[in-house]
């Protein structure tokens, strides 16, 4: 599903150059439910936007379902990550101003799919989350849990290759964390690929792989 | 792309009526820059125009000429020699000058005379003038017409009467074609006139300047003469005098250098004072105007900076979900533009509802404002496009903006 070879990626400012992937290579299978972690600094937000089709490499190859990602125009990037990628956030990131429901039809508006079908297939993985009663509630008037739940939803509705998920626990105390990571559990039973960036052992250890990084490289096995 | 996009709309119709505060800080901006537009345009329309009434009478380019006494001898001829013009003044001007739109001689009855209709008896001054003198005295006819080449040339006893006499004399009744008597002669009333200039014009009856001549003078002098100068330039109004006074000066024997056997009084420099006047306040208007666009812009530029700023978090979420760059950008302006355009239209409506309101105030100085519709709603479109182009390079940058440094702001 995911497959990187020798990315390399440097933030160059006028005078310095500073390395932050020095040559990942990564295999993610399909279906495989996968943690990346490593300390600030090790590069794992700058992989995460790169797998994200968010920033762009220096140089190597990524491959995802099968199609090169490599020097996108803007509008390439925003059609893969609508049709390949569904995000899920630290800090949710759900537009306040629109309901449990909108919130979760917006991708779909961007695939230009019908209201009538949005609204429908929205309210299916809002009930697969278990807020089906709450769809018509603002964002405010949920729980954090909550909102992260409408969150997941969200980045289900468009039914994506990969399931990213940035620190998706960062901002819940520890008895949510663990309910949001059986949804990823559940959602990956169910056949989809889903990798999850934290710094935290307890999360990454709920995955089936841990992906260590460190330095802008992985860790073999073996160094772990 | 359509051009009536309704999922789009939709997007923007709920996110303007979810973001009532930062669309009504939008909308008052450009709501207030247009509202004091058109009431600064209008009112300063409105001294205009009161100022234009004011002048009304007095505005006209005109030349007037009156006879004195020599002060000077001349080709063995005394001092003291009054100067009184005649009809061959009158046509050697005329014929020398065909340039000279208007020309017109008056000649002024000594006493009042009794008008006598009907059990009426009052007396007024008389006038005796030619035709053109409508267009030297910008006279307005109200009722019935003015006196004409042919009453001059046939010595046609006809009278055209000021507004007060009409009053006076006829009240309510029509007094067009109506016998008067004035002194011991009838006339017809052919016409009512009403002169901006003062109520002395409106006490006064016209009659044709050979009737004045012939039934009370009984000779052909002239009591002064008046013209028009058209678009004539300082220079030719100046070479036109002096024409004048040598024409003058050969007839009646007197020196051209003598200043007091004729007046000239040549209004051209009060013309001249009066259109650079209004040349001032046509400046002055323009100097409003372009200032109110000129903050209006800026305050539209500063609250498109503003709302983009903003929406920063909420463009990084939607660029992560899979919006396009031009997306975004046509979301932003699309409901900059819509806010702008019913706010820059409600201004202007309820602007012209207060000039409107404001416009049965008739001060000397001030009546009728009004502002031109075009450049109403020329500032209108000024400011939308002028908030377009605002919005358009922040919300380009919002659109490179990485969602992830975005979201984390």
């Amino acid at each position: 599903m995911i497959k990187l070879r020798d990315i390399h990626k440097a933030y160059k400012t006028e005078f310095t150059s500073l390395q932050v992937l020095k040559g990942i290579d990564l295999d993610i299978q399909e279906g495989e439910f996968a943690s990346i972690m490593g300390s600030s600094g090790s590069g794992k937000s700058t992989l995460l936007n790169i797998l994200g089709i968010l920033d762009e490499y220096d140089s190597g190859e990524y491959h995802l379902a099968g199609q090169l990602m490599k020097d996108l125009s803007e509008k390439q990037a925003a059609y893969y990550r609508n049709q390949f990628i569904g995000f899920v956030f630290q800090s949710f990131n759900l537009l306040n101003f629109k309901t449990a429901v909108e919130n979760v039809s917006l991708p779909l508006y961007y695939r230009k799919v019908d209201r009538k079908l949005r609204h429908e297939k929205a309210m299916h993985y809002l009930e697969m989350v278990g807020l089906k009663d709450w769809a018509g509630h603002l964002p405010t008037q949920l729980s954090g849990g909550q909102q992260q739940r409408v969150a997941i939803a969200r980045s289900m509705v468009t039914e994506p290759k990969v399931l990213l998920a940035d620190e998706p626990t960062g901002a819940l105390d520890t008895k949510t964390s663990h309910e949001v990571m059986g949804l990823f559990q559940k959602i990956n039973e169910q056949g989809k690929t889903v990798l999850i960036v934290t710094h935290e052992q307890d999360i990454a250890k709920v995955t089936e792989r841990i992906i260590e990084i460190q330095d802008g490289v992985i860790l073999t096995p073996q160094q772990v | 792309m359509k051009w009536v996009d309704t999922e789009k709309w939709n997007e923007i119709f709920i996110s303007i009526s979810k973001h009532k505060l930062r669309t009504a800080l939008t909308a008052l901006g450009v709501f207030w820059g247009i509202f004091m537009l058109v009431i600064l345009l209008g009112a300063g329309q409105g001294l205009q125009n009161g100022i234009a009434q004011q002048f009304r009478s007095d505005a006209i380019n005109s030349l007037w000429i009156y006879g004195g006494s020599t002060s000077l001898e001349f080709n063995g001829l005394p001092k003291n020699r009054r100067i009184i013009f005649n009809n061959d003044d009158y046509l050697e001007i005329s014929n020398r000058f065909p340039e000279v739109p208007y020309l017109a001689g008056r000649v002024y009855l000594s006493n009042n005379l009794i008008l006598k209709y009907k059990d009426k008896s009052l007396g007024y001054s008389v006038r005796a003038i030619h035709p053109d003198m409508r267009h030297i005295e910008n006279i307005n006819i109200t009722k019935g017409r003015f006196i004409n080449e042919k009453d001059q040339r046939d010595i046609r006893k006809v009278a055209v009467i000021g507004e007060i006499v009409r009053q006076d004399v006829f009240g309510g009744e029509n007094p067009i074609g109506k016998e008067i008597m004035l002194g011991s002669t009838a006339y017809y009333v052919i016409g009512v006139s009403f002169d901006a200039e003062s109520d002395r014009a409106q006490r006064e009856i016209l009659i044709p300047i050979s009737v004045g001549q012939v039934v009370y003078q009984g000779n052909e002098n002239i009591s002064n003469l008046g013209l028009v100068t058209g678009d004539m330039n300082e220079g030719e109004v100046q070479a036109l005098e002096e024409g004048i006074i040598d024409i003058l000066a050969a007839n009646h024997q007197f020196n051209p250098a003598d200043e007091r056997a004729i007046r000239v009084n040549n209004r051209y420099e009060d013309y001249k004072n009066v259109q650079n006047l209004f040349f001032g306040i046509k400046a002055f208007l323009w100097f409003v105007g372009v200032g109110s666009i000129l903050a209006g812009i800026v305050g539209v530029s500063n609250i498109m900076l503003i709302i983009v700023k903003d929406r920063t978090k909420e463009i990084g979420v939607r660029k992560a979900l899979g919006a396009t760059p031009q997306s975004i950008i046509s979301m932003v302006l699309s409901e900059a533009i819509f806010i702008t355009f019913m706010a820059g239209y409600m201004g202007f409506f309820f602007g012209v509802v207060v000039l409107y309101l404001i416009s049965g105030v008739d001060s000397d100085f001030f009546r009728n404002p009004e502002i031109h519709l075009g450049v109403g709603f020329a500032a209108v479109l000024i400011l939308v496009i002028a908030g377009t182009l605002a919005g358009l390079i922040p919300a380009r940058q919002a659109a490179k903006i990485n969602p992830i440094e975005a979201m984390r702001s």
